[in-house]
């Protein structure tokens, strides 16, 4: 299969590009042909085997027009007023988008044009942060970099509203491979909350989503990042999210996995500067046979940093769950403190989940806990809500709910945290 | 309302009520009183459903039916309601949706409309002022950071919402200070109708001072050893458990 994108990366190179991004492709290239996709004996990749992945002919998508605006309606959350990027099978559909004019000149727009356009804040960051070393994925989606979103916020600058960007999958052809490429700056004391949709058309289709997305936070900038994943179950979705921080900025990031065959998540947070604040939450609902797989890297490089993080899942049938949160704290980074608490919920007798928390610190005057569960619905719990009457199928979804709903409350633009709620409710077979 | 006949119950092969006989009629208010681990509890536990105790002798019929086929949600849906001695932390779940989804599978067995939350929202205002709360309480997470007075005060305020036919107060007042005993005892005085029944299952006769009890029944070793009036909770105060637990072997 490496075979296949080295060719198709020579078919393609000649392609008009400019000066600066050819040589970032190049090295991204090279790269994946020198190491490939990641084998079986590759200790981060151990519990999460991709070779239906890596094995299989994924062709790159066609672009499509057939994919109308109802089509795309139930996943905008119904907020007619958040500027919205829609791309089908990885490029910007403008027919389907709607950027009302930003405040202070912020932007958001397609990579594609940014590129074409010679932006200078594309060029200063797109393939400059992520490392095209996190993975063979990750310097394949580099090595192809086409199109994607580039949402950009000036210093000083807040958008009220937040920048809704949907990956929509047409599932036109069976097959397909579609790799987005994303750019979010987020400049000095600027306030930004950027939503990341991956969705499918075409649930049931076996198709390939390899997004890498670059978050650029300035000095005491505030973002707020939702990223939501419900692909197709029979889909293959990776990615990769890397977030750079600068002084005194604050990061907080809610991802919900609850889509693909096999989805893998990748979130690196970098904290280049002291007094940055990191929060990460995370929830994953897994059931049949899908394999959702989470890791998080903190990176504490810093004096007087803080982070914080809690991953939740629920999993049901035979599915598969794995969490692995790194948590590196330098010998410099004196004062860190972090938290990382992972719990896992499993429903039934075939579920499985496979958690790691790690915790590498080579401080001494540092605040670092971790910790990690995993169970089952609490029995008394169950009893109580029945003695209220409540039937124990709906005791047992209110129950799951509520477990789920401790990390979705932490997302704190209202409108985002009430789509939440309600997505997760209706996967979980809960009422209003 | 309530007959229960030689009831025995066990809990991990361990056999704690050893032949349990009481009546319970409309409008009375029963104390049952012991030493710890005589069974009170479980009793209480036995009456809800609770899964982890085995009912392994004896009959119990409420208002007709036979209580023991029942699941606890059926028994909670018939009128039964038990005030739990510990009650239960349910992070993630507001005390609002919680008491409404308990209200409204209420009214639904009931054969009653369910509410939507405005209207449930003017059954509760009514309610809370039953145990002197404002309604900042049913935003939050059900007991989850209450303390322990909090805990008990919201027990009887969702008995107040669910108006049992039968309610069984598990220890209510351990670990309540004065005021919140009053206010706790309180709301069980009001709710109190002719149609209805209390059983009070506790270890001191402080409790008995607020809600006055019509029958107090003295268990310890799983059986019922002594029965009598409102006077018999003052002497136990007085003389202590030892004197009635001595002639439990031949009761």
């Amino acid at each position: 299969m490496t075979a296949t994108w080295v060719r198709r990366f020579e078919e393609t190179a000649a392609a008009a590009e400019p000066e600066w991004l050819r040589p970032v492709r190049r090295a991204a290239m090279d790269r994946f042909a020198q190491t490939g996709f990641p084998a079986p004996r590759d200790e981060e990749w151990r519990f999460t085997p991709v070779a239906a992945i890596t094995q299989a002919e994924f062709e790159p998508a066609r672009p499509t027009h057939q994919v109308t605006g109802d089509a795309i309606a139930p996943f905008v959350f119904g907020h007619a007023e958040w500027p919205l990027l829609v791309f089908v099978d990885g490029r910007f559909d403008p027919s389907l988008s709607t950027v009302p004019p930003l405040p202070g000149g912020a932007r958001a727009l397609s990579l594609a044009a940014a590129i074409a356009a010679g932006d200078p804040v594309v060029s200063r960051h797109v393939g400059h942060h992520a490392p095209v070393e996190a993975s063979g994925f990750a310097a394949l989606n580099t090595a192809f970099i086409q199109d994607g979103a580039f949402v950009h916020v000036p210093a000083g600058v807040e958008l009220t509203a937040p920048v809704h960007l949907v990956f929509a999958s047409s599932g036109e052809t069976e097959g397909t491979v579609a790799q987005p490429r994303n750019l979010i700056v987020i400049e000095a004391g600027a306030r930004a909350s950027v939503v990341e949709s991956y969705v499918t058309l075409a649930p049931g289709r076996r198709y390939f989503t390899n997004a890498v997305t670059e978050v650029v936070s300035g000095e005491g900038a505030w973002t707020e990042h939702t990223r939501i994943q419900r692909e197709s179950e029979a889909a293959y979705h990776i990615g990769l999210t890397h977030v750079e921080q600068a002084a005194e900025s604050h990061y907080r990031s809610f991802t919900l996995a609850m889509g693909g065959a096999i989805a893998r998540h990748n979130l690196h947070v970098r904290l280049n500067a002291p007094r940055i604040e990191t929060l990460l939450y995370g929830l994953y609902l897994t059931r049949g046979d899908q394999l959702v797989d989470n890791h998080t890297a903190i990176h504490h490089d810093h004096p007087d940093c803080n982070s914080w993080e809690v991953y939740k899942g629920v999993m049901t049938g035979d599915s598969r769950a794995v969490f692995n949160g790194k948590v590196l704290v330098r010998p410099e980074a004196q004062k860190t403190d972090a938290k990382q608490t992972n719990r896992n919920l499993l429903l039934s007798e075939g579920a499985r989940v496979h958690t790691k928390p790690q915790l590498e610190i080579f401080a001494d005057d540092v605040k670092c806990t971790h910790g990690a569960t995993v169970g089952r619905l609490d029995d008394v719990a169950l009893f109580y809500l029945r003695s209220r009457g409540i039937d124990e199928a709906s005791a047992r979804v209110l129950l799951t709910y509520a477990f789920a709903a401790e990390v979705v409350e932490e997302v704190t633009l209202e409108p985002v945290r009430l789509e939440l709620e309600r997505l997760v409710r209706a996967r979980l077979g809960a009422g209003s | 309302m309530l007959e229960i006949r030689g009831l025995r119950a066990s809990a991990g092969g361990n056999e704690i009520l050893r032949g349990i006989d009481l009546s319970v009629n409309a409008g009375e208010v029963h104390a049952i009183m012991g030493p710890n681990g005589s069974g009170k509890s479980t009793l209480a536990q036995v009456l809800a459903g609770h899964p982890a105790y085995e009912v392994t002798g004896g009959q119990v019929t409420y208002m007709g039916q036979d209580l023991l086929e029942m699941e606890p949600e059926e028994r909670a849906q018939a009128g039964v309601f038990l005030a739990f001695q510990y009650p239960v932390e349910i992070p993630g779940v507001s005390n609002a949706y919680f008491l409404r989804a308990a209200y409204n599978e209420i009214r639904k067995a009931r054969g009653l409309e369910e509410l939507d939350p405005m209207d449930f929202l003017d059954v509760l205002e009514e309610k809370l002022k039953l145990v002197e709360w404002g309604p900042e309480i049913m935003s939050r997470a059900v007991n989850s950071g209450f303390s322990g007075g909090e805990k008990k005060r919201n027990e009887i305020l969702q008995m107040a919402v669910l108006e049992p036919r039968l309610a069984v107060l598990d220890e209510t007042d351990s670990g309540l200070d004065i005021d919140a005993l009053r206010i706790v005892a309180g709301g069980v005085n009001r709710l109190r109708r002719p149609d209805n029944a209390t059983i009070v299952v506790t270890h001191y006769q402080r409790l008995l001072n607020y809600i006055v009890p019509d029958y107090v029944h003295v268990l310890s070793a799983g059986r019922i050893v002594r029965s009598g009036g409102k006077e018999l909770a003052l002497e136990l105060e007085a003389r202590g458990y030892d004197w009635v637990e001595a002639p439990a072997g031949v009761a």
